[in-house]
């Protein structure tokens, strides 16, 4: 952009505009936000388009799409492994979330507290969410290693034999919620302590004159008035557990025995394993459908979006 | 005095509950770390050490003779580093309007663009894909750093810092004969200084973390990066962890050592957002 495109208020003669709303200060808002615009629309309003136009196709990729109608959608629902992977992500979504609204709660009143070194802790927890995923994903494979992992030579000092963790398909499931746990917990009870710090002090100092027990100040003051932390910490969990991709990839890669296809790899092997791009597509938009009905609830309660990622 | 003694156990209750979670946040950087010096020998034995008996640079040296370490690495400062660039840049540039000017569609427009925060990356990945693919994209860092030069989360971060400022500064300016990008280049950007290093530091993580794309775009083990790198160690059948482990922790080293240099732009940019990082 050369500056002198850019005309300043000066210079403009109020004549040559007729419109009174198409002035120099709308000319530059424009043209300032036009790459952007188009930005937004090559690579989220077309391929949203596009991908909404693709799960009504049946395509390869190597000849061109053609047309089967709800055919996608309709086989959906007769899909044992996208049933399978629904109901396996719905478990671990609602095991993390569990967890994290209990956790990092609890973290966040422990690390609201007027403690030594108090900032030095909080750093620490919050940690993990600059780790990738990735590099969390292989270093807890290597952590529930049955052999030779940190988890089963602890038990086998207390006397125990632990269990083989990610290849037994009945608790490979659960040792994803504990990875993905340890990972959020931390970054959940900063938004929890953001939330607390807003409660004002007066209400409970009021409780206090009043005399009532720190456990009534938790039950009546600080959760009813965190009601909405909590919601905006439950529903973003929800919406990023929908979506884990990476570290089932990396540490179960759908297995044992498809034990742990979630969603998002079960659409991710049926385009880039399976080429089927309309049937990725219609799975794409179911997942769309839950994560946007999801975000609808939270908008109502709030009025405020969240990030989908 | 049973006050005391009950406040005091309480404290002490309250250290042993932080000392406690800083083990477990830290017991995996711990293993991992004492793994990458470890000899074999003393990986796969049944002892627990979390230091180790002769520490090592072995797995290292092997890490980065045998797989391609460096240039993954390398690949994943040019894509964070040119993301970061281009994210702080456009963010700016579209935020300003937003903030600070009226004209019609601006709070519609705003929506949209925030609304797109909504849907998820799964949704739009397979045109995406094709697009990248139509442009002989595949495996380039353009493909890799095109589509990922704009975010939501920038326009918004950037919007709501240019709003607290003051804006008799820019009338000041405007009277003294600045144009309306001199105003923002001369005057704002140079106030933007907190702002930007916040928003430059959470794409920066984020893009280093990045897998999704990465893993769709790229395809030759010369354009991998080092999340990419690390996620296919382990499809090898018989898995090296000293040198796995090496390579995760060079690929750890450089987000934790800017999250502990810059703690205080996280802290601002959580306050900032309450959105994910």
């Amino acid at each position: 952009m050369r500056p002198d495109l850019l005309t300043s208020a000066g210079r403009t003669s109020k004549s040559a505009l007729p419109a009174r709303w198409w002035n120099e200060e709308t000319r530059f808002a424009w043209l300032a936000i036009l790459p952007a615009l188009l930005f937004f629309s090559l690579f989220v309003g077309y391929p949203v388009g596009y991908s909404f136009y693709l799960s009504f196709h049946e395509w390869n990729m190597m000849s061109p799409p053609y047309w089967v109608g709800l055919e996608n959608y309709t086989s959906l629902l007769d899909d044992e492994g996208f049933r399978r992977s629904l109901y396996q992500t719905a478990i671990f979504t609602a095991g993390i979330t569990a967890c994290i609204v209990v956790f990092s709660l609890a973290m966040a009143l422990l690390i609201d507290q007027k403690l030594r070194w108090i900032k030095m802790y909080r750093a620490i927890f919050y940690l993990p969410a600059v780790t990738s995923l990735v590099a969390i994903g292989i270093v807890w494979v290597w952590i529930f290693d049955p052999q030779y992992g940190l988890i089963n030579q602890i038990l086998r000092v207390m006397g125990f034999e632990g269990p083989i963790w990610l290849a037994d398909p009945s608790i490979a499931l659960f040792a994803l919620i504990m990875t993905a746990a340890w990972r959020n917990i931390g970054y959940f009870a900063t938004i929890f302590l953001a939330g607390l710090q807003g409660i004002d002090t007066t209400y409970y100092e009021a409780a206090r004159i009043d005399g009532a027990s720190a456990w009534a100040c938790f039950w009546r003051i600080t959760l009813p008035l965190l009601k909405p932390t909590i919601l905006f910490v439950a529903v973003m969990s929800v919406i990023l557990s929908f979506q884990v991709f990476a570290l089932v990839y990396v540490m179960t890669a759908g297995g044992p025995a498809n034990a742990t296809s979630v969603l998002v790899f079960y659409l991710y092997q049926q385009a880039f394993t399976y080429f089927r791009m309309g049937y990725a597509s219609a799975i794409g938009f179911v997942l769309f459908v839950i994560i946007f009905a999801i975000t609808l609830l939270q908008f109502k309660a709030f009025g405020k979006p969240v990030q989908a990622g | 005095m049973t006050h005391e003694t009950r406040e005091r156990s309480l404290r002490v209750l309250l250290y042993a509950l932080l000392v406690a979670c800083t083990a477990l946040t830290l017991l995996p950087y711990v293993w991992m770390l004492s793994s990458s010096f470890k000899e074999n020998i003393e990986i796969f034995s049944a002892r627990i050490d979390l230091v180790p008996d002769k520490p090592t640079f072995d797995n290292y040296v092997v890490a980065i003779e045998k797989h391609p370490v460096i240039r993954a690495i390398l690949n994943s400062i040019i894509m964070a580093g040119v993301e970061t660039l281009a994210v702080v840049v456009t963010s700016v540039f579209t935020a300003y309007p937003f903030a600070r000017l009226r004209f019609p569609g601006r709070d519609v427009l705003f929506l949209l663009i925030l609304g797109t925060m909504m849907i998820p990356s799964q949704v739009t990945m397979i045109p995406a894909f094709i697009l990248i693919k139509s442009l002989g994209w595949i495996d380039t860092y353009q493909g890799l750093i095109v589509p990922r030069v704009m975010t939501p989360l920038g326009i918004f971060l950037m919007r709501q810092f240019l709003q607290t400022l003051p804006r008799e500064l820019e009338e000041a300016a405007r009277i003294d004969g600045c144009s309306r990008l001199q105003t923002l280049t001369r005057v704002l950007v140079p106030l933007c200084g907190p702002a930007v290093a916040t928003l430059a530091i959470f794409t920066f993580t984020a893009s280093w973390n990045e897998f999704f794309w990465p893993l769709i775009v790229i395809q030759s083990t010369e354009m991998w990066t080092i999340q990419l790198l690390i996620a296919s160690m382990k499809q090898a059948e018989v898995v090296d962890w000293g040198v796995v482990m090496a390579v995760v922790t060079m690929s750890v080293v450089p987000t934790v050592a800017i999250y502990v240099m810059l703690q205080r732009y996280f802290v601002k940019g959580i306050a900032m957002s309450g959105l994910k990082g």
